[in-house]
């Protein structure tokens, strides 16, 4: 029994991929070189993948949880010239979606009619949305029929609205959220309202059709949108707006704000949360990245590669009381960045790593597995950045080596045997460890597992407000409950 | 080796491997002259 109160678990995870081809040209990067070189725009088209192609991509059924990190190691690289056959868009730990059915739940999901689609190409998707879980017949209703061509032309020319473009054909707009207003701009309105839509996905799968989240308490964001008008730029709260379009008419909620480890401090107040008896049920969610989007892609494009940053990536985590079965976060033993800790990789990983194992008097061989830094290095490697994740678990082995728990030649197999291979998107906070939990949500009910160790880092300084980095991290165990259960 | 004594430095780090103020602080120490120093994510 945890000391500090009801022991919190993570009952349900939920990870989603929203396969986004035609909004490539909206992300940051490639938005830039579009109105630098404006034939940039017909190498992306040429370079875009088709949803089969993203579907069999091996990392995307390792986020899904249709292949294990080890069945993707297995896979030689490049990944993208290896697709699985018949691979399905539906896994253990979530689903990947089509563009055309993402943005018609964008749209039913958007109560200012700021985003508009065209009649027809809603009616391309009718067929797939009817037989989709998370769209029901509410969303059909506020998605109506869509709005006519000529009222889509005249909103661009007239209004400034932003087009949106199926290859060049013209398929729906988004309009400024105001006139005057930059913080409500027409490409900060689409990136907002695909974090929440996306968002809204994920949770819709962890809340369930028939359920309908009502059990949840509390709803956590812990996105990097930054939400708000220009009195408030980012004053947040995507988190109650994704509630109250998944059903969970109990819940409130905010958002948590910590670059790319956000999830994580979300996860561990969520857990404190339950631990003080305060909430049941926490829900920690976070929309994918329309910035991000194609970020890459000039590695791709000279490397005669698909553009792989085509997702938007979800996710969802339910954090509730002890039910006996399900893996345990262990608020004694959370890994804190501190302002005094330094920001060189070691001392980072000294204070998210070391520190919380020697509050458990563990030792880094103790822990079976390490999440961080997921980044699929098939997207990294060919724009010079690197593999992150690999880079990562050979500091983590530097500090292994240092300790004496190994010797310098057995680094590589150390990280083989707790590190794993980057299989998520570059998106941001959600590559940041949490990929792996439903894969260890697994291993730590029906596989072997006993400890998992989630950590995560945060780029602070890239908003100019300080040279600090941030991390955050958690131990996740098998709930030693179940074991008693199993022996009685 | 590079003789850093005397010249002008702009340090830029990544996130995850050497900070821009651990860089500049190290040519600090070999006598040059920090022009500017940030660091960078690349993901």
């Amino acid at each position: 029994m945890n000391s500090i109160g009801n022991q919190p678990c993570i009952k349900s995870v939920k990870l989603c991929l929203s396969h986004v081809p035609n909004l490539v040209r909206h992300g940051s990067k490639p938005q830039r070189e579009i109105d630098a070189h404006p034939e940039t725009l017909d190498e992306i088209l040429r370079a875009a993948r088709s949803f089969e192609d993203a579907a069999a991509y091996p990392p995307h059924q390792a986020f899904i949880g249709n292949l294990t990190p080890e069945d993707l190691e297995e896979i030689a690289r490049p990944w993208h010239s290896k697709p699985l056959v018949n691979a399905s868009p539906i896994g253990p730990d979530g689903l990947i979606v089509e563009e055309g059915p993402l943005l018609c739940l964008t749209a039913a999901t958007d109560p200012f009619n700021l985003l508009r689609l065209d009649p027809q190409y809603i009616g391309r998707h009718r067929e797939v949305l009817s037989t989709a879980e998370w769209f029901t017949k509410d969303d059909f209703d506020a998605l109506g029929d869509g709005t006519p061509q000529e009222t889509l032309n005249e909103l661009v020319k007239s209004r400034g609205a932003l087009p949106l473009l199926e290859k060049d054909e013209l398929i729906g707009c988004v309009e400024n959220g105001h006139s005057e207003d930059s913080s409500l701009g027409r490409e900060i309105v689409l990136e907002n309202l695909m974090a929440k839509s996306s968002a809204v996905l994920a949770l819709r799968m962890l809340s369930g059709v028939e359920e309908r989240g009502t059990d949840i308490d509390y709803v956590m964001g812990c996105g990097e949108e930054a939400v708000g008008d220009r009195y408030q730029r980012g004053g947040g709260n995507l988190a109650k707006a994704v509630a109250e379009h998944s059903w969970c008419s109990n819940a409130t909620g905010s958002d948590i704000k910590a670059f790319c480890c956000a999830p994580n401090h979300a996860i561990v107040i969520g857990a404190a949360l339950v631990a003080s008896g305060l909430y049941k049920n926490v829900a920690v969610i976070g929309g994918g990245s329309l910035a991000k989007l194609g970020m890459k892609f000039q590695g791709h494009l000279r490397n005669g590669m698909p553009i792989l940053e085509d997702v938007l990536a979800s996710v969802a985590v339910l954090i509730g009381e002890d039910d006996g079965f399900s893996p345990v976060i262990d608020l004694e033993s959370v890994g804190r960045h501190t302002v005094a800790a330094g920001s060189s990789p070691q001392a980072i990983a000294e204070a998210l790593i070391l520190e919380p194992l020697a509050s458990k008097g563990l030792g880094i061989l103790d822990v079976d597995r390490y999440a961080t830094e997921l980044h699929d290095p098939d997207i990294t490697e060919p724009q010079g950045s690197g593999n992150t994740p690999l880079a990562n678990y050979r500091v983590l082995a530097s500090l292994a080596v240092q300790r004496k728990e190994i010797s310098r030649e057995e680094i590589p197999d150390f990280v083989g045997r707790f590190g794993m291979p980057g299989f998520s998107p570059t998106q941001g906070h959600i590559a940041s460890a949490v990929p792996f939990l439903g894969h260890a949500c697994r291993s730590l009910t029906s596989g072997e597992a006993n400890h998992t160790m989630f950590y995560a880092k945060g780029s602070l300084f890239l908003g100019r407000m300080t040279e600090m980095s941030d991390g955050m991290s958690f131990i996740l165990s098998r709930n030693t409950n179940a074991k008693k259960r199993q022996k009685g | 080796m590079t003789e850093l004594s005397g010249k002008c430095v702009i340090a830029i780090g990544e996130r995850d491997g050497i900070p821009g103020p651990a860089i500049a602080e190290v040519v600090r120490s070999a006598g040059a002259r920090e022009v500017v120093s940030f660091t960078q994510c690349f993901v």
